[in-house]
């Protein structure tokens, strides 16, 4: 199966940064190099959004010059980024990705290997199960307004993880994938591809970081399948430097009785566009989509969702928290949609903002579609500040004022993070959100 | 002596002044209680001196051992040993008992100590034990969701992680039944010692059946208007608050 693939999937292309000597590396096998070329075209064919544009009203629409940013040549030290690639104790199987390659796997356990788990990266996997990723890969249009720049990431060279999960295993520990952008204007582009079959169950967690405090680009995607019965936990820790650039688009398309519970955390990034797109495709479906965001200093994070109701009695449960600081900017717009027929469905949404700050800003545009009867559908947007009364009885205790604001800013955040299964990951993605509140706080 | 002295206390709220000349004397080692008709400002007299942002003091002086603390901040005189129990206590979502505690002890350490969590918890649990909590107790979020009594048993819990040196005790029986009553009372009168001077505010005198006090004053109107031993308050209990509100209108003699 190896022998059949092509280096160059397309010659070099002349005056464009983003693009150029990205096509040297790798082994991709004719279909992919195929849609990269249609990506390309894709992308350039497409206008860059304006802030006219329903999808992009209150962003900003000049961080979407990206003319600065290159492709990358390798991180100067790959063994020192693994080593720093430390999260959770325990992982099931362990990936590093460095300025868009491969710097580190640990592959699974062997018993898992052979109950048929396959952990490894697109590149292989595109050859090696090439149906699969085939059927999967971006199958899922970007409805939210980034059009553009999924063609970007599909016509980029994209790094990152392939995961299937076999019917009924249940894989005991998180897998976790480590991106590491490094060098002033870098671009990276990494991609998750989770497909779990029926029954099974597994947690897989994206680490997005920057080696320095460089400007970069990220331009990534996730698609998670989640089959019959199955059950997927996913966290996206977004740790970019505060002068990034970076795009992350998410679909999820969750089976019967199936479950898939979603978490975006944004604490880094200058400009982040999330946008996560959960389709509940078969009759008790349930789909848990959660964010947290901080947003200091000239931070903007700007996202938009879309839970979708193809059939009936479906659950979806969306809850977005932010916290803004600074002149930090969160915007927030997102839809639930019920289609014909999927009576009995289950929507909430929720967007909740703490804003510490006079100059911070919080824009909320909950949104329903519902095309069905018999149908329970809730949405809201609360902002508020920091409770007088709960800091009044903080301090009676002795806690110091800046402390006393961070703890209720975390218990903020912790009815979000409760929601977490797993306890060795809640604790350590606690840990992130306390030291980059902490820091943010202090800025 | 350490001693809490209030001096001729004025304080405001908005407009409106709520204590207007109250002195007081809290010595170490005694336990005081002040009872008075809804109104006359007794609760106004707790958050004074817990520091409450709501509140102008006008005139006079707040003392602990000496020394005035009006001009501390809220956290700094908890942090020298003043404590209020609160009426109503605030529900903090997502900050567990255990979290909020270990933050206001972390408070009390030098710059760079980190407090120990055997020591901690083991401390936790006997006060816990003390006041028949449930371990579990602790990851629930401070407040939330909880019963009136449990509201008040986390004060007391509260009270002796903390060990203050003066505690003022805001209606601590409000919305207790009996035997939450007598469960509170109970880890009040544990905590009592020649270290703690506690200022009981109530307004009933059934509290004070429990935690029998050394001194009992009477306010009404922002003042002080009688004070006296433990059967100052029986005889409120007999004849209600009317005699005391027209000795108010009497001319106060120190």
């Amino acid at each position: 199966m190896k022998g059949d693939t092509v280096h160059n999937v397309m010659t070099s292309i002349p005056g464009v940064p983003l693009m150029e000597g990205s096509l040297v590396e790798g082994s991709w096998p004719e279909w992919f190099a195929a849609s990269r070329r249609h990506g390309w075209e894709e992308f350039q064919s497409l206008p860059l959004p304006k802030i006219k544009d329903e999808s992009w009203r209150f962003s900003n629409v000049k961080a979407l010059d990206l003319e600065a940013f290159r492709y990358p040549g390798a991180v100067t030290d790959g063994g020192d980024l693994v080593a720093r690639s430390t999260g959770l104790g325990e992982a099931a199987a362990r990936f590093v990705f460095g300025n868009n390659r491969l710097l580190a796997a640990t592959a699974p356990a062997e018993n898992l290997v052979a109950a048929g788990l396959v952990v490894m990266s697109l590149e292989e996997a595109a050859v090696a199960h090439a149906d699969v990723v085939q059927e999967h890969f971006m199958a899922q249009e970007a409805k939210l307004g980034s059009r553009k720049f999924a063609a970007l990431h599909r016509s980029g060279p994209v790094a990152g993880v392939f995961v299937r999960v076999p019917d009924n295993l249940e894989v005991p520990l998180p897998i976790e994938i480590f991106h590491w952008v490094e060098g002033g204007n870098s671009a990276v582009f990494p991609h998750t591809l989770v497909v779990c079959g029926r029954h099974s169950k597994a947690t897989v967690v994206d680490c997005f970081r920057s080696a320095d405090g460089a400007p970069a680009l990220a331009c990534g995607v996730n698609d998670l399948v989640v089959g019959d019965g199955a059950r997927l936990n996913y966290v996206a820790i977004q740790q970019w430097s505060l002068d990034a650039t970076a795009f992350h688009l998410n679909s999820t398309t969750v089976g019967r009785d199936a479950s898939c519970l979603g978490m975006q955390m944004n604490l880094g990034g200058h400009f982040v566009r999330g946008e996560s797109y959960s389709r509940m495709v078969a009759e008790g479906a349930r789909s848990d989509m959660l964010s947290v965001n901080i947003a200091a200093g000239e931070q903007m994070i700007d996202q938009r969702t879309f839970q979708d109701h193809a059939k009936p009695r479906a659950t979806s449960d969306l809850l977005y928290q932010n916290a803004l600081t600074g002149k930090g900017r969160t915007i927030f717009s997102g839809v639930i949609r019920v289609e014909p027929g999927a009576h009995q469905t289950d929507a909430y949404q929720k967007v909740r903002n703490i804003v510490l700050s006079d100059e911070a800003e919080a824009n909320s545009m909950p949104g329903l579609e519902i095309e069905a009867d018999d149908v329970r559908c809730t949405h809201g947007a609360t902002t508020s500040q920091v409770d007088d009364s709960e800091l009044f009885y903080l301090l009676a205790r002795g806690i110091h004022p800046a402390e006393a604001r961070q703890l209720l800013v975390m218990g903020f955040f912790n009815t979000v993070l409760d929601r977490l299964p797993d306890e060795q990951l809640r604790g350590h993605i606690e840990g992130l959100v306390e030291s980059r509140l902490s820091a943010a706080l202090r800025e | 002596m350490k001693n809490l002295r209030i001096e001729n206390l004025h304080a405001s709220i908005g407009d409106r002044e709520i204590l207007r000349g109250l002195t007081l004397d809290l010595p170490a080692g005694q336990v005081h209680a002040i009872m008075g008709p809804n109104g006359s400002g007794k609760s106004t007299l707790a958050k004074v001196i817990a520091g409450h942002p709501d509140y102008t003091v006008t005139a006079g002086d707040v003392l602990l051992n000496g020394e005035s603390i009006l001009e501390m901040e809220p956290d700094e005189r908890a942090r020298k040993g003043v404590f209020l129990a609160f009426q109503y206590p605030s529900e903090i979502p997502g900050v567990t008992i255990a979290n909020f505690l270990r933050a206001a002890l972390q408070a009390r350490l030098p710059e760079g100590e980190e407090l120990e969590a055997t020591d901690y918890y083991a401390k936790l649990y006997e006060k816990m034990d003390l006041l028949q909590m449930p371990r579990n107790f602790t990851s629930r979020s401070v407040n939330e969701g909880f019963s009136g009594g449990e509201k008040k048993r986390c004060e007391i819990l509260q009270m002796a992680m903390l060990q203050p040196s003066f505690a003022l005790l805001d209606e601590t029986d409000s919305g207790l039944d009996i035997d939450a009553l007598k469960v509170v009372s109970h880890g009040v009168n544990s905590l009592r010692g020649p270290d703690i001077g506690m200022l009981v505010i109530t307004h009933y005198q059934r509290l004070l059946n429990y935690i029998v006090p050394d001194f009992v004053h009477v306010m009404v109107n922002g003042r002080i208007v009688e004070s006296g031993t433990k059967d100052l308050a029986l005889k409120l209990e007999a004849e209600g608050y009317d005699w005391a509100n027209e000795q108010e209108a009497e001319p106060v003699v120190a």
